[in-house]
């Protein structure tokens, strides 16, 4: 089934988004931020907290700030500090945080501790790549269930019964468990230490608990002869830290999304589209496949009228995701399920937006996400909502599909709802799973016109978009109806410019290692 | 005489296809197996929840020891609709235009609405369909409005940075949107942002008002806010009672 697409208006969206984001690329290699810093430590094994729970690699950080050193990276400082004591690179992070390691810059002293932070890099990105080789080699050999992949969350806020909630789910036919992480983890700039039972609205994201709810999916899958991915949200004032821990606890997905953070979590702009090329680069090299969230726009904006927001967003996403090494096969571009259902001809609407992103993303692994805005607390007409979006969503092959839950607006899902939602998809799956081998779509009919008008306003925006800048365009409200200045948001002060003796080893690693991505991502097939 | 009954609003009960039938369906789960004991203690839930005749219509097991129910059941005991009192928040509905008409003509003046998500809410979706010019299901937002100066402040506000602001621009409302309840987060928020307003001793000069999905006037009230609006409220009923509630004010 396909429908009637301009390609050169397509090819032409993807220059305007490289043109977007060349301004931004530039300021990336310039500048670092405090939690990229705090990254590189995490790779490089320091974790933990100190007496007062603070995490080692924000203590070690907020020294090198106050010593005026950070602008160098924190890398060099450890391997002095290594090198220094003849400790372990924990107990050398611990000495270096307290204050006791007296920072030389004497040329020879540099010397050694880049080299030494280089070895030390290469090792440690040996033996992730190698851990990430076996997952795939496990995931492979126990298989994936047919696409749209059925994506449920559990959102306990503790672990403990996340457990359990999880593996039911996955027993009920779930490929994918996402868990939901508490309400405001996002804008700490920390990430929270340990196995936790407290969290609101979600269950804190830690190493610990990824561990476990890692663990307890690969048992299972074992059991059931069938692969269960793990995903969690990375997108937020951590966003690098939670993908090192993600890479090395074996998680399969992230929401990975600057664009995200900056509309609906308020975090600075140049903070956390900086931060997200750093993790993106992480995710390329680990195979973490990312998800982003334009279809959040729509819970804010109208879905018919803001349409076009969503595919140039995808656009701009794709783009910044290829400069970052990753593939298409990578990418999880985000879009939804969000008309109002008393829309007439709605459901036609729904199939050409998600027909036009299926085709021009056609390697892409793209997310098709739940209505959310129009629903009430009718949990019988949220059923019978979320059983049309199911139809559209393997009518128009949508590669991962977030299933709506019937309580939805409600609760966070009971194990019972999640039941609900599987049945119903599994039942619509099943029921249209060829509909799309059958159906050709009348070329000037209101579907095909439908899609030209998003693509076409999809290119004007990027125009728009590529004559003022991104940042520009953001601060003006173009996506979601959401502005955001330049200097508003959260995190800024943690951004700081590179000092020409920077050194961030496992970025210059990950920047040599990346798959030529400078060719065009591939062009859909043309149609008839 | 009509031959068709009329309820008893004094003994209100369910009703199925007959008045008066009492009829109830339920859904829920239990942790044990699908089969005849776990189909019996659904039957017995219902009765202890004091519902007569429980009937199961469907028992499917979900997953290991975890089975789904649906039940229907007969209640029986009615309600006393007729001495029913909810409080509500007092005010003559206005659409926009009347709204800015009565502004502009007895106050006399722009009125400054300043509104967030406070605290750790980072859902937005309420404070901007009351607020975003756009508003929300053809019910333009505040910032519509002629004779109103809206702020969204966003998500995650924290109660003393919305009241700092509040202050800063002269407001003559707060509005709180809160939707995330779980584990009565937004009553420990409310309830801070109320004694920061009293603190600051602006709670007798700046209207707080609160909304959102789980919220109620009587709620609200008890929370120290002068109103609270629920699911189907729009901009003009938060509109229409803080320009009626400022001119109740000016006229005392």
């Amino acid at each position: 089934m396909k429908i009637p697409v301009d390609l050169d208006k397509v090819a032409q969206a993807r220059d305007l988004a490289i043109a977007i984001t060349r301004p931004l690329k530039a300021y990336f290699a310039e500048h670092s931020t405090i939690t990229i810093e705090r990254a590189v430590l995490r790779l490089y094994g320091i974790d933990g907290t100190d007496a007062d729970d603070v995490p080692w690699p924000n203590r070690v950080v907020e020294q090198l700030a106050s010593a005026g050193r950070l602008d160098r990276g924190a890398a060099i400082a450890l391997g002095q500090a290594v090198l220094a004591t003849g400790r372990d690179p924990q107990e050398a992070a611990e000495a270096l945080a307290s204050g006791i390691i007296p920072f030389d810059d004497a040329p020879e002293s540099l010397a050694q501790a880049r080299e030494w932070a280089l070895m030390v890099a290469r090792r440690k990105l040996d033996d992730l790549m190698a851990f990430r080789a076996r997952r795939r080699e496990m995931r492979a050999a126990l298989g994936t269930g047919p696409s749209p992949w059925k994506y449920v969350i559990v959102a306990t806020g503790n672990i403990y019964e996340d457990v359990p909630q999880a593996q039911l789910a996955a027993r009920q036919g779930a490929d994918i468990v996402a868990v939901i992480r508490s309400t405001g983890q996002s804008l700490l700039d920390y990430v929270p230490f340990g196995h936790t039972t407290f969290g609101t609205g979600g269950t804190y994201a830690t190493g610990a608990n990824f561990k476990l709810m890692r663990q307890a999916l690969d048992e299972l899958g074992a059991e059931l002869g069938r692969y269960v991915q793990l995903t969690n949200y990375a997108s937020g004032l951590c966003m690098p830290e939670i993908t090192v821990l993600a890479a090395q606890e074996g998680l399969d997905m992230l929401l990975n999304d600057a664009l995200y953070g900056i509309l609906f979590r308020d975090i600075n702009i140049y903070r956390t589209l900086t931060d997200q090329h750093f993790s993106r680069l992480l995710n390329a090299a680990c195979g973490i496949l990312i998800n982003t969230g334009e279809d959040n726009y729509l819970t804010t904006a109208d879905a018919f009228e803001e349409g076009h927001t969503v595919l140039s967003s995808q656009f701009i996403n794709e783009r910044f995701a290829l400069d970052a090494g990753m593939t298409e096969s990578l990418m999880g571009l985000g879009h939804a399920f969000e008309m109002n259902p008393g829309t007439e001809d709605g459901l036609l609407y729904e199939i050409a937006m998600a027909q036009l992103v299926r085709q021009v993303f056609p390697d892409a692994p793209i997310k098709w996400m739940p209505p959310t805005k129009h629903v009430t607390g009718n949990v019988f007409w949220t059923y019978a909502h979320n059983t049309l979006y199911n139809l559209v969503g393997v009518l128009t092959d949508q590669s991962i599909e977030l299933l709506g839950m019937l309580t939805e607006a409600i609760h966070t899902p009971f194990a019972s709802d999640r039941y609900l939602a599987l049945k119903n998809a599994d039942y619509v799956f099943n029921y249209a799973r060829h509909l799309q081998d059958e159906i050709a779509w009348n070329p000037d009919g209101r579907i095909a016109q439908r899609a030209r008008q998003v693509l076409d306003e999809a290119v004007t925006l990027l125009e728009e978009v590529a004559d003022e800048g991104l940042v520009k365009a953001i601060g003006r409200g173009v996506f979601a109806g959401v502005k955001r200045p330049p200097d508003g948001g959260k995190g800024l002060e943690g951004v700081f410019a590179r000092h020409s003796a920077y050194f961030n080893p496992f970025e210059d690693l990950l920047d040599a290692g990346k798959p030529a991505i400078a060719r065009r991502v591939v062009q859909p097939e043309a149609t008839p | 005489m009509s031959l068709v009954k009329q309820p008893d609003l004094t003994n209100v009960l369910p009703y199925g296809d007959t008045l008066d039938d009492g009829k109830v369906q339920c859904s829920f789960a239990l942790p044990v197996p699908a089969g005849p004991e776990a189909a019996e203690a659904a039957r017995r839930m219902l009765l202890q929840l004091g519902l007569k005749d429980p009937l199961l219509v469907a028992m499917e097991e979900m997953g290991p020891s975890t089975t789904f129910f649906v039940l229907y059941g007969t209640a029986t005991v009615g309600v006393d609709y007729a001495t029913i009192h909810v409080p509500k928040a007092e005010f003559e509905h206005l659409d926009m235009h009347e709204i800015d008409d009565l502004i502009e003509r007895v106050l006399g003046r722009e009125l400054v609405v300043v509104g967030a998500c406070p605290g750790s809410d980072a859902h937005t979706v309420g404070i901007d369909a009351i607020m975003n010019m756009k508003g929300f299901a053809g019910h333009y937002g505040l910032e519509r409005y002629r004779q109103i100066r809206a702020i969204n402040m966003g998500a995650q506000v924290p109660p003393e940075t919305l009241v700092a602001r509040a202050i800063e621009e002269g407001a003559d409302a707060v509005l709180a949107s809160v939707v995330v309840t779980q584990k009565d987060l937004h009553i420990t928020t409310l309830t801070h942002l109320v004694e920061i307003m009293e603190a600051e001793g602006v709670r007798g000069r700046i209207l707080a008002i609160v909304g959102g999905p789980r919220m109620t006037h009587e709620l609200a009230t008890e929370l120290g806010f002068d109103a609270g609006f629920g699911p189907g409220s729009f901009a003009e009923d938060v509109a229409a009672f803080v320009a009626q509630e400022l001119i109740r004010r000016q006229s005392r």
